[in-house]
């Protein structure tokens, strides 16, 4: 079937398979491989996208229902070629160590913000528990993510005794 | 090397600098090797075993062989390869018999995912499904079933490992201390207690990937999610019979291993695939239900500590039984076995000592490295005990474990003696003991106990752990100068995460004196371009690879003063450089540039000399040694990071629901390259740690299938599971032959908290834990069933130490006896 939809403000009309899921589209037909997979099953948040101002697992939308949708994925952060606010934010406070979570990460950490620009910790763990990290234990993320709204300036430090 | 120079001479190293691997991380831009297309690729895809022990009878492939778009369809019955690490025991498919749930019994590659997933369902496997043999102790019974009946025909790494042929263990480890004997007679107090804990998942965010491609000529080229290129490579020259030269392997983006891409695992499989495809290459990613139980775990254990103990408070004899749950297949686990038996003392000096550690074969998914190796397992149970020994004695269990702790001039183990320089473990639990105010309870923590009616618990581990690896591992470092001055350098780590790439990165803009913008590390490693390294494991790379980093550096910079002598008309001791130039050292304004001399220098007639600049650097580990079979004494300690958490729990008594208020964590690094980092390797493994700890792990039904092979059963910790507070420090005692004084970290944040957690719970309600993970409900069921928290589980019975049997199992009496 033919769908048109727009991904980071950029309209596609393809021929899909009706099965074929949203994650797949974007990575396979797309090649935006920076939305990643990590369980295929709506569990762990790798694969999440901003579908009409909301969170989605693209694991688990068929992209056939997303005819007409706009879409974000992280592709869409740093078109200008910079970092965007909170991705500095990242960069900066260690919040990013294999990865493969974290294109996921920030897209639930933009949709946070959009709606609530100066969340608490509490919310920030809220917002983020869909997205698993196995890596960084989440603290520097949390971190990451007041810096980038403008509640913390310095790095935690690691205490030297 | 260079590790005494002062904090406040270094520009780079010490700080926190931003990682150099993350800006493309996090715009996507980073490509991991699921991300990778290669033209002409094929989609493999996998048929495993729905049981954990059976017979293959007959496969029928003709279905999926018919169905269109399928390229090749194979079975175990047309491969005929063994593959492992130190003990080759592993087909590639499963041949004739099946040994555990989720093992690979056919493949098939196919034009899409799509179609691979189909011709796998079409693919008809007849089984006999034979009794499992599923407890690592039923195992040593004379009649259990043989995991590997032909087990004495397997070539396996002689020196290190010992399997016994006609049982189920893979590998039999002794380690013999002083006189047991003597130790137990001059004990006041002899405590013994029986630990458990089940297999766990590593969990890498990106599952198991590789693609595989078979060449005319056997020329094979593999892009995988692998730890360890040169392993990859090394194993598959092995069991192929393929000369190393013809293996090309390339690892891009890795995300996440944890010791679970360690060793070698789909890429075998994907190049066979290949092969029969003509050649063309064959992606293969394991789905995650496969990382469950068709790849690798971390094995369980059970284990049994029998400790003698003086009305002082010192600890005089201590015998250990560990029995490993290896799985179907010895992987790592053989070595897990032998590593955590030289260090299954804890940080704790223990006179005479015996451990036995037995890796078992069983009929379940198997065991391989897994971040601590090992250690996070016993941990648990020395911990555990150390508490149950200090309350048995009246005495605080810091105070005990301050008092039996390594310190200069006691002996390990094996007999390595501790110096000056080997780290603190008494400052690292003192650190995290004043963090989270031990021994007493804030006003503030009183008057949340009144508000929510629930019981405070705290509690101080201690912790250590040296790099498993071989005695004479081995690292390299090549550092090139290009055109405009700047350095690109290669080795073979890989990125998995830890950040070791920018401690490297930071240790040679310090060693060139060159700013950290001109240090360029590519992140993607080749084996046909990149330098060996042994392996990314054990936490040794930054430690190896880092002393490699500072020996190529000053191998560039004296090549770079050889042609600068020249042009300069200078002799080199006279000679020196900042990170533009090469200048005299009396007389500044004379100088050549970086830039000038990186490809080959010009004279101004034309005339060159020199030629690009390319610096070396090469490290093996010092002075270690094999250990002897029969006591296990030798030197296997590259070097011993020590750590220790301190943990504040809060727990309803009632229903045994229980909230981590605290956790500190302070682990002697030598000196920390790069804080930042440091820190999050800390809270990072205190997290995976904590998961291990709090909820993680398998479950088997009684024919030996794997019930939770999924996020939705095998829950890890989201960010709602984390401390309401975390403390990382470090203390810094430089470790003498580590790059600026470091020592690896990556591990150590995990070890030991499972520990913490089970103590701090019972000194809060009184739960006697010996199993992990601690669930709300194991605590309620303890505080329903178990003995109080003054009459914990002690026996005191005599054994016959000269025979002390390894295979019998010895139950707690619940019964104290003083001697
Ligand atoms: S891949 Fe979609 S939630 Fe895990
Ligand atoms: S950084 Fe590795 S999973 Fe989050």
């Amino acid at each position: 079937m033919k769908i048109t939809l727009t991904i980071n403000g950029r309209e596609y009309t393809r021929d899909i398979a009706e099965n074929r899921t949203l994650l797949r589209f974007i990575r396979e037909d797309l090649g935006l491989t920076g939305t990643k997979e990590g369980c295929g099953a709506g569990e762990c948040g790798a694969c999440t996208v901003i579908v009409n101002g909301k969170t989605m697992n693209s694991c688990l939308m068929l992209a056939a229902e997303c005819s007409g949708a706009v879409i974000e994925t992280i592709e869409g952060e740093s078109e200008s070629g910079e970092l965007s606010k909170m991705q500095q934010a990242f960069h900066k406070h260690h919040a990013v160590q294999c990865g493969f979570c974290t294109p996921g990460m920030i897209m639930s950490v933009k949709a946070l913000v959009k709606k609530n620009p100066k969340p608490t910790v509490h919310q920030i763990q809220e917002a983020i528990e869909g997205n698993f990290c196995r890596c960084t234990g989440y603290t520097q993320i949390i971190e990451a993510v007041q810096a980038g709204t403008d509640q913390r300036d310095e790095q935690e430090e690691l205490r030297r005794v | 090397m260079f590790e005494n120079v002062p904090d406040n001479g270094l520009k780079y190293v010490g700080k926190g600098v931003d990682r150099i691997d993350t800006v493309e991380k996090l715009t996507g831009k980073a490509l991991y090797t699921c991300d990778w297309l290669v033209p002409g690729m094929l989609f493999g895809k996998i048929k495993t075993s729905p049981h954990a022990r059976a017979r293959i009878i007959k496969i029928d492939t003709s279905k999926a062989e018919k169905l269109p778009g399928v390229h090749a369809v194979i079975t175990g019955n047309e491969l005929d390869y063994r593959m492992g690490l130190y003990l080759v025991d592993k087909h590639i498919l499963a041949k004739g018999v099946v040994r555990h749930f989720g093992e690979a019994v056919a493949a098939v590659s196919a034009e899409s995912w799509e179609v691979a997933h189909h011709a796998i369902g079409l693919i008809d496997v007849e089984y006999e499904v034979l009794e499992a043999v599923l407890d690592p102790v039923e195992a040593l019974k004379e009649d259990a079933p043989l995991v590997h009946p032909d087990l004495g025909k397997y070539d396996h790494v002689r020196e290190a490992f010992t399997p016994v042929p006609g049982t189920n263990i893979a590998n039999r480890m002794k380690y013999r201390k002083g006189d047991l004997e003597q130790g137990f007679r001059e004990a006041d107090f002899i405590i013994e207690r029986r630990y458990t804990n089940p297999s766990v998942q590593h969990v890498p965010m990106e599952t198991h990937v590789s693609i595989g491609q078979w060449s005319v000529g056997d020329k094979i080229s593999i892009i995988t999610s692998a730890q360890s290129p040169f392993t990859v490579r090394n194993l598959f020259a092995h069991s192929f019979k393929i000369p190393h030269e013809n293996i090309r392997i390339q690892i891009p983006y890795v995300g996440g291993g944890f010791g679970g891409k360690a060793g070698i695992h789909l890429e075998p499989l994907a190049c066979c695939l290949s092969r029969k495809s003509g050649g063309r290459p064959v992606k293969l990613q394991a789905t995650r239900e496969e990382e469950f139980s068709l790849l690798p775990c971390r094995s369980g254990l059970v284990y049994n500590i029998k400790t003698g103990v003086k009305k002082s408070g010192k600890i005089v004899a201590q015998q250990m039984t560990m029995y490993w749950d290896a799985g179907a297949y010895a992987d790592y686990a053989v070595n897990v076995t032998r590593a955590s038996g030289y260090s299954a003392a804890g940080p704790y000096e223990i006179p005479n000592a015996w451990v036995d550690a037995l890796t078992i074969y069983t009929n379940k998914p198997f065991g391989t490295a897994y971040r601590g190796f090992g250690h996070v397992e016993f941990s648990w149970g020395i911990e555990r005990h150390m508490d149950l020994i200090a309350k048995t004695i009246g005495m605080d269990s810091l105070k005990f474990r301050l008092l039996n702790a390594m310190k200069p001039g006691s002996t390990t183990l094996t007999g390595e003696v501790i110096s000056e320089n080997t780290g603190n473990v008494t400052r690292c639990m003192e650190a995290v003991a004043e963090s989270i105010n031990y021994g007493q309870l804030t006003g503030a923590e009183k008057a949340r106990e009144k508000k929510t009616g629930r019981k405070i618990g705290k509690s101080v581990v201690a912790l250590h752990k040296a790099p498993a690896m071989p005695s004479f591992t081995g690292t390299s470092v090549i550092l090139r100068m290009n055109e405009n001055g700047s350095v690109s350098a290669t080795f073979s780590l890989t990125e998995i995460g830890a950040g070791t790439y920018t401690s490297v990165a930071q240790i040679i803009a310090e060693t060139l004196k060159f700013p950290i913008e001109k240090v360029h590390v590519p992140i993607e490693i080749d084996t046909n371009h990149d330098p060996y390294d042994w392996q990314t494991v054990a936490s040794k790379g930054l430690l190896l690879t880092g002393n490699a980093a500072i020996l190529a550096a000053i191998d560039l910079i004296r090549k770079a003063y050889e042609i600068a002598g020249q042009v300069l008309r200078a002799s080199q001791c006279d000679l020196d450089h900042d990170g533009e130039k090469v200048f005299l050292k009396h007389h500044p304004a004379k100088f050549v540039p970086f830039s000038k001399l990186a490809v080959g220098y010009a004279y101004p007639g034309g005339n060159g000399i020199g030629g690009p600049l390319i610096g070396v650097g090469r490290y093996c580990a010092q002075g270690l040694s094999n250990l002897d079979k029969e006591t296990g004494q030798g030197n296997p300690a590259l070097d011993w990071t020590y750590g220790a958490h301190g943990l504040i729990v809060e727990v309803d008594p009632k229903t045994g629901a229980y909230t981590i208020i605290k956790v500190a964590s302070a682990f002697d690094v030598g000196r920390a390259i790069n804080p930042a980092a440091v820190r999050g390797q800390a809270i990072g493994g205190m997290i995976q740690g904590l998961g291990t700890a709090m909820f993680e792990g398998y479950y088997y039904d009684r024919a030996g299938r794997l019930l939770n092979p999924s996020f939705t059963d095998n829950k890890i910790p989201t960010s709602l599971d984390i401390p309401e507070e975390v403390d990382a420090i470090v203390v810094e005692t430089p470790q003498i032959d580590g790059p600026f004084g470091a020592r690896g970290v990556g591990e150590h944040s995990m070890i030991a908290i499972c520990g913490a957690l089970g103590n701090a719970i019972e000194k809060a309600v009184g739960a006697n834990l010996t199993h992990m993970p601690i669930r709300p409900q194991d605590i309620w069921k303890a505080l329903q069933t178990g003995a109080k928290p003054d009459s914990p589980g002690i026996s005191g019975d005599v054994v016959n130490f000269a025979e002390a049997p390894l295979c019998s199992t010895r139950r707690d009496s619940g019964k104290h006896k003083k001697r």
